[in-house]
């Protein structure tokens, strides 16, 4: 195994050490439900980091793949008597579908046309979910929708609930690592640091940053549909386009294209609005002047200022 | 009322609406232009013209024309600060920080608009009195005329400023090639913050001809602001007179479909119309054709 592969699994045991501990600290399930909400923040994350940091594509639309997983999954097993985890699968399956159609079109262009049909994707899937009430429930949610379950018992507490998560996380965490260090990986690597050179030596660019595209939005949609079984609950707000935009920001506070970048900036950043709560009348204004210091002043996020990484200055847009 | 003119009626309120759409795609254009950003500010500056003119208005009493160009000029101060204080200093130049740079900018502002102006709908009065006018079997409101002739006044006035004005031609200059324009001794940071600035100014100027119509609050510019973002693509991102026809073409999709399809999905028309756009004419109806392949 190469450095770079010990010191990634290296740190991965470390994460799955702490997070075997921390329930033992962490027993009010106040706390439990944030770091549930976090896991499921750090999962999507995860997904939208391979495709900034690999593909340079922005997508302002992962809050609708995560609605759409939720959605999905909760109506086929709510409504249609569906099997959860089935249903679970088959969200994934069409949301595959879904991304590979917008992304088919907008990665063959250079410029930033994915952030903009993702945008508008993420706000029209936001009007279907408040305007197809009979099927969706409306803008008051759909309710209804039965837990996971795991060789028969059923996942519905919050500590059994952490225990999936966050193995959830942790495959997801391998699954994104083995990506970079693929074909596809390194592929989109070169692409990266040099485009011309890439498709010069013959990198399939157009396939790659698709595939890369369409994986990150199943991820969302794993996300969401467990979020789905975990809350029985979801509601369209949830899965608007300022969700969208805090998961991004969630990639660029963590450090943009870095696998351990999204655990740090969706641990921070979920439970900001809680911990801003104290400030209620204020909060918008303190997250927004946050986010717009560390914006300025640290552009490379929390792990590529801990790494000790500089800013690049300049850089390909998108 | 018949068929004749119920069409007469959506083609007018279309043609309102798409010239608000017009006034923001324009200010989206000319950041793009400048600096490569898509700025999520945007409608945030319509809020905000709307709100300053309710102040200056209702607040301190000022006479309507003084109170509505003086919010114009406080927004394009705010716009400009934007830029000297966020964009400017930002340490890296990547678009992508940029934009998110606007972002929480846009986030921060709403903030404070909610912590100054409240939560609750306020109500801007029109230029005019309402007395409703009747043309070709279509009945609307003096105002509908002033967001059409005022717009068509403000596309006269900008172009007569990018073309016949040194600041206009060196803004140009700034676009095409900024470092070529800083050779000639352009100071291009002040070109940009130009930009912000007229861009701001643009934005309140649809604020305060769009508030009386719809209502006014914190973040009436928010859905506004992305639907004049899908107006700038329809036309072609970045082209000028694309962001004139996207505004009124969108207006008046959005008004037909909502007035004789239904107007349930009234406000996912404009993004659907965004997609195709993209999907099927990346360019925009006016933008150049066959955009560079990776």
């Amino acid at each position: 195994m190469s450095a770079q592969g010990k010191k990634f699994f290296g740190y991965l045991a470390a994460l799955a050490a702490v997070l075997a501990l921390l329930p033992l600290v962490v027993t009010n399930p106040y706390y439990l439900n944030v770091l549930n909400v976090v896991a499921l923040n750090v999962l999507v994350v995860t997904g939208l980091n391979l495709l900034i940091g690999y593909a340079g594509q922005i997508s302002l639309g992962h809050a609708a793949f995560f609605g759409l997983g939720a959605y999905i999954s909760g109506i086929l097993s709510g409504s249609y008597g569906w099997e959860p985890w089935t249903a679970l699968l088959a969200a994934a399956v069409v949301v595959a579908v879904v991304a590979l159609v917008i992304g088919l079109p907008t990665l063959r262009l250079e410029g930033n046309y994915l952030v903009m049909a993702t945008l508008g994707f993420n706000l029209i899937v936001s009007v279907l979910m408040v305007q197809l009430d009979d099927i969706t429930g409306g803008p008051s949610g759909y309710t209804g929708i039965p837990s996971l379950s795991f060789f028969g018992a059923p996942i519905a507490t919050d500590l059994s609930f952490y225990w999936l998560a966050w193995g959830a996380v942790l495959v997801g965490l391998i699954l994104a690592r083995n990506l970079v260090h693929s074909r596809v990986g390194r592929g989109l690597k070169a692409l990266h640091e040099a485009p011309l050179a890439a498709a010069a030596s013959g990198v399939p660019i157009e396939a790659y940053k698709v595939k890369v595209f369409v994986v990150s939005a199943v991820y969302a949609s794993v996300a969401g549909s467990l979020y789905a079984h975990y809350y029985g609950i979801i509601t369209p707000a949830t899965f608007d386009i300022f969700k969208s935009v805090e998961l991004v920001t969630m990639c660029i506070v963590g450090g943009m294209g870095s696998l351990w970048g999204g655990l740090f900036g969706a641990a921070l950043l979920t439970p900001m609005p809680q911990l801003l709560a104290v400030v209620e009348e204020y909060k918008d204004i303190f997250f927004g002047g946050i986010l717009l210091v560390l914006l300025i002043f640290l552009p490379q996020g929390l792990v590529g200022w801990l790494e000790g990484k500089r800013v690049r200055p300049g850089g390909r847009a998108f | 009322m018949g068929f004749g003119d119920q069409l007469a009626q959506y083609v007018v309120s279309g043609l309102t609406t798409g010239a608000v759409y017009a006034l923001v795609a324009l200010g989206f254009c000319l950041i793009y232009n400048a600096t490569r950003v898509v700025n999520f500010a945007q409608g945030d500056f319509l809020s905000l013209g709307g709100l300053m003119a309710y102040s200056f208005l209702i607040g301190a009493g000022l006479p309507m024309a003084l109170a509505f160009p003086l919010a114009i000029v406080a927004v394009a101060l705010v716009g400009a600060l934007l830029e000297r204080l966020a964009i400017r200093p930002a340490r890296s130049r990547q678009v992508m920080v940029l934009i998110f740079i606007t972002i929480a900018a846009s986030i921060l502002m709403r903030g404070i608009f909610k912590h100054l102006w409240g939560k609750q709908a306020l109500a801007l009065p029109p230029l005019s009195p309402e007395t409703p006018l009747h043309l070709l079997g279509a009945t609307f409101t003096p105002q509908n005329l002033w967001v059409l002739a005022i717009t068509l006044v403000a596309i006269v006035a900008l172009i007569w400023f990018f073309n016949r004005t040194l600041t206009g031609k060196a803004m140009r200059a700034t676009a095409i090639n900024s470092s070529a324009a800083a050779l000639m001794g352009i100071d291009a940071h002040r070109m940009t913050m130009y930009s912000f600035a007229l861009a701001g100014a643009l934005g309140a100027l649809a604020g305060v001809l769009i508030t009386p119509i719809t209502s006014l609050s914190y973040n009436v510019g928010v859905i506004i602001g992305l639907k004049g973002f899908a107006a700038a693509v329809l036309g072609g991102y970045g082209s000028f007179p694309g962001a004139v026809v996207g505004g009124l073409v969108l207006g008046l999709i959005e008004s037909l479909t909502a007035g004789l399809i239904s107007s349930v999905y009234k406000d996912a028309v404009a993004f659907v119309v965004l997609l195709l756009v993209l999907f099927l004419r990346p360019g925009g109806l006016l933008g150049v054709k066959g955009r560079d392949r990776v």
